[in-house]
């Protein structure tokens, strides 16, 4: 069961890597989204530090949904989805090892640069490290719950739409507790409580999202 | 390694598409060292049969039993004798030959070293393109890389949609030939064709769609 994840895992990550123009376009929107506001609203520097842990994780739920048409499509196109709904192993741990290799491609990325852009908003030492540390709680919760909506909506012709009207409420808990994680540790409250719940939610998220997006998934290929 | 006693039983089988009815009632079955011909006209519901067979699809009524058991709560049991190859060959074109041939008994959950992969691919013929991206490949090869699952498949089950297609003479030489080793060790075979083939192994039947609208 491990080897077939590992494989999954695996399969994933050389198709990226062969084809890395994907990978760049969710980089450089999230570097877009977060460095417009700056310009937008001007280089007032205690406005910035204040809206800084909300634009940050604005960017990063836009680019993370962003991602999510490419998780299932192309399998689905080519008919390599057919051939994993029929293992004899549990589907819930290939969704598990395409969703890892989704969040190495496209959420990881986002975690590694985000101290780069928060430094655009003058952001404290310490907060910008509980903005990493809140990234990697979260954005692996943001790529097993759009998993599901990735699913469900697949092979539908406004599926992209779709996708962000599904899978956009889910994201809100994570929202709140990311963003509120660096507020709270930047007006001197500490973050810990909000970095629990985000835990929390992540934990929650990979015992259920692998579940429901197998059974979508059995759902949209019929 | 095939177990002699398979039985795959189909009862009163009905498909619904949209308010169209492809088949109903269809009752047959299919027991160890035999093959299935599906025929019938083009729209008469043979790929929805192979996929509603597979488990893909669910049945509007009916049931579909492996060794008694209904393939939807067995559903893992199944599947692990089972071999399906669709219309689509499920190969991914930027992974190489060997790298999708492996990927595909990773996901059976079999183990398929390199060497295996390679030399199983070189025996069909895809000489010396094993290592090339399949994108790169021309559709008989493709078909050739998907039809290599055969050769290394453990399974008791073959369910195969248009086997056949693009594949030159030699091709379709070789494909017979496993066929015929796969019925003889204990093996069921179901395929869907348009071309006809002399496949002279075991017994066969023949399942004919849409008969009554004709």
């Amino acid at each position: 069961m491990l080897n077939t994840l590992a494989w999954i895992i695996k399969r994933d990550l050389t198709i990226a890597l062969r084809r890395r123009t994907d990978i760049f376009t969710t980089l450089v929107f999230f570097l877009i989204v977060v460095s417009l506001f700056p310009l937008g609203i001007g280089p007032e520097a205690d406005t910035l530090r204040l809206i800084a842990p909300g634009v940050v994780w604005v960017g990063a739920l836009l680019a993370s949904m962003l991602a999510l048409e490419q998780l299932f499509s192309a399998d689905h196109r080519d008919g390599t989805l057919e051939q994993m709904l029929l293992t004899p192993q549990p589907l819930s741990i290939l969704v598990i090892g395409k969703v890892i290799a989704h969040w190495l491609i496209t959420g990881l990325p986002l975690v590694i640069m985000a101290p780069l852009l928060g430094l655009q908003y003058d952001m404290s030492g310490e907060a910008l490290q509980v903005m990493i540390i809140s990234l990697l709680l979260g954005t692996p919760t943001l790529s097993l719950l759009g998993a599901i909506g990735a699913a469900l909506t697949l092979g539908l012709r406004s599926g992209g739409v779709l996708v962000a009207l599904l899978v956009l409420p889910l994201y809100i808990p994570v929202l709140i507790f990311g963003a509120g994680a660096v507020e709270a540790t930047a007006s001197g409250l500490g973050g810990e409580a909000h970095l629990s719940m985000l835990g929390a939610v992540l934990l929650a998220a990979l015992v259920t999202a692998p579940i429901a997006t197998s059974a979508a998934l059995r759902v949209s290929a019929e | 390694m095939i177990d002699n006693n398979n039985l795959l039983s189909i009862t009163d089988l009905s498909c619904v598409r949209g308010d169209r009815c492809l088949f109903e009632k269809l009752d047959f079955s299919l027991k160890s060292g035999q093959l299935l011909y599906l025929r019938g006209q083009n729209g008469s519901g043979k790929s929805t049969l192979l996929r509603t067979l597979t488990g893909l699809l669910i049945a509007e009524t009916g049931t579909i039993q492996w060794n008694g058991q209904s393939i939807q709560k067995a559903r893992n049991d199944y599947h692990q004798e089972l071999l399906f190859l669709g219309h689509l060959n499920g190969l991914k074109g930027d992974l190489t030959a060997v790298e999708n041939l492996r990927i595909d008994a990773a996901i059976q959950g079999q183990q398929l070293n390199e060497e295996e992969a390679w030399q199983t691919l070189t025996d069909i013929g895809l000489r010396g393109h094993e290592d090339l991206p399949t994108k790169y490949l021309s559709q008989g090869q493709k078909r050739r890389v998907a039809l290599a699952r055969l050769w290394i498949s453990q399974t008791a089950l073959w369910i195969l949609d248009e086997p056949f297609s693009a594949l030159d003479v030699a091709a379709v030489e070789q494909l017979q030939q496993i066929i015929r080793t796969h019925l003889d060790r204990g093996g069921m075979v179901i395929l869907t064709t348009h071309q006809e083939v002399e496949l002279t192994s075991g017994e066969s039947k023949v399942v004919t769609l849409g008969e009554s609208h004709a």
